[in-house]
């Protein structure tokens, strides 16, 4: 096998008077945007949500079941296609809205199921016995929440939240598919245009490890910082 | 765009359209399950047998594996097998090497973990009976490591059957591809990526009521 690097591809010219290298870190951006977008609605929602099903009115958990369901038994890539071609043309006002807020809902709703299952497993992982005594104390059902079951419950769920934002930041290269420019479509497109596709892709692989990387010990100092003392996991 | 329409939806478009997309993503699923816990099943035991030179590549593999995006490996393989074997091998046999190896390094970390949920004195009963380590895995550690995690690894095989539609970036005919090929033809997309979510989703759903129901069957049994 005669193969030879050619790592100057990255110093080519795209055309559009930038190089690749200029290209690559720009979708790498898109690709960074659109995880933490989506990320931030995942949580939003996500906490919302595994928090109504853990509620004792039956309308509330209906509501999350559906939610969840929906969005675990569709594919990601057809999820994106529903937003972008079948939402916006049927509901016509949503044909202004730039694709990449489209996908950053397709993105992040899809994650929220996944982060409602982790708050709702993290809820009913407390003792029984906190909820009561909130109650007893006289707090109403949202001040038991909102004092005793959540503060505990989200320090608990971080550990497989991080899991889910590294799957997200990996999740986020199904964009490609309706054209966001960020680094799946860029390998896509450079190793069609140069043919060098070996070393554009070790380079995009290279970055997509980075951050799931970075995203990983944010997360891990995030965890320390939050972890319940008394509990296994905790030093103290 | 008037309401929506789907009485473009019939018997001649299933048969023209998507049974053989369907059909490749079932084959895509049945071949990536079938040989991604097999090979998953070696992986794990590379990694368990306390011999670094087996159990650091195994992990080296699955780690790498786990963390690069799924249509980044699906794009990997698409050029390098040309590479390996002279020669272009079509997207859809391209999409199940892909799979399979890709989804050994999930099913591996299920089956680690299945092995690992086996007590420890199982193994030592298997050793005072005289038995090889082989033999003590193959008939004893195994078949009660594959059935605590039976439902673990259907669940995988849902999230594979909703993956195989990451096809779509090498080209490969699958489920998916049918519906916008059809909604293409018939000018119906919107339509068509409805019918898609739909089918979609009462398969994994339904798929996912029933290993909900045998986790509850085996939970009984122990």
């Amino acid at each position: 096998m005669n193969f030879r690097w050619e790592w100057d591809v990255f110093l080519r010219d795209t055309g559009g008077g930038e190089t690749y290298f200029h290209w690559m870190i720009s979708a790498w951006g898109w690709t960074l945007t659109v995880a933490a977008c989506s990320w931030v609605i995942a949580i939003l929602f996500g906490s919302v949500i595994g928090t109504l099903r853990t509620t004792p009115s039956r309308w509330f958990t209906r509501l999350g079941n559906a939610w969840v369901e929906l969005f675990r038994n569709i594919p990601l890539l057809v999820q994106i296609f529903i937003w972008y071609h079948v939402i916006p043309s049927l509901y016509k006002p949503l044909q202004e809205v730039p694709s990449f807020i489209l996908v950053v809902f397709a993105l992040g709703f899809f994650t929220s199921a996944r982060v409602a299952e982790q708050v709702r497993a993290g809820i009913q992982s407390l003792p029984g016995g906190q909820r009561y005594a909130g109650l007893a104390m006289g707090l109403t059902l949202p001040q038991t929440y909102r004092f005793v079951l959540l503060p505990m419950a989200l320090r608990i769920v971080v550990p497989p939240l991080t899991s889910e934002s590294m799957n997200i930041i990996k999740n986020s290269s199904v964009a490609f598919a309706v054209s966001i420019s960020e680094l799946t479509l860029f390998a896509l497109q450079a190793q069609e245009e140069t043919s060098r596709g070996i070393e554009v892709y070790l380079a995009v692989t290279g970055l997509y490890m980075l951050t799931a990387f970075a995203v990983n010990r944010v997360m891990a100092f995030i965890e320390q910082r939050v972890r319940v003392p008394g509990t296994v996991g905790s030093e103290h | 765009m008037g309401a929506l329409d789907i009485s473009f939806f019939n018997a001649d478009l299933v048969s023209k359209f998507l049974w053989n997309g369907f059909v490749f993503s079932i084959q895509l699923t049945l071949v990536a399950m079938a040989g991604g816990i097999l090979i998953g099943t070696l992986l794990a035991l590379m990694r368990l047998s306390g011999r670094a030179w087996l159990a650091l590549p195994a992990a080296a593999y699955v780690n790498t594996m786990r963390s690069v995006p799924l249509v980044m490996v699906i794009l990997w393989f698409f050029l390098l097998i040309p590479f390996v074997t002279g020669r272009p091998l079509g997207a859809e046999w391209s999409a199940i090497i892909t799979f399979t190896l890709f989804e050994a390094a999930y099913y591996s970390e299920i089956m680690r973990a299945g092995i690992q949920s086996v007590s420890r004195g199982q193994v030592h009963a298997g050793n005072a009976l005289g038995l090889s380590y082989a033999q003590t895995m193959r008939l004893i550690i195994l078949p009660q490591a594959f059935r605590n995690m039976l439902p673990v690894l259907l669940t995988q095989t849902i999230i594979l059957f909703q993956d195989t539609s990451l096809v779509y970036a090498i080209g490969a005919y699958d489920l998916l591809k049918g519906f916008e090929t059809a909604g293409k033809n018939f000018n119906r997309p919107v339509e068509a990526y409805l019918l898609a979510a739909a089918v979609y989703f009462v398969i994994c759903y339904s798929l996912s009521s029933v290993v909900k129901q045998l986790q509850a069957k085996i939970a009984i049994v122990r």
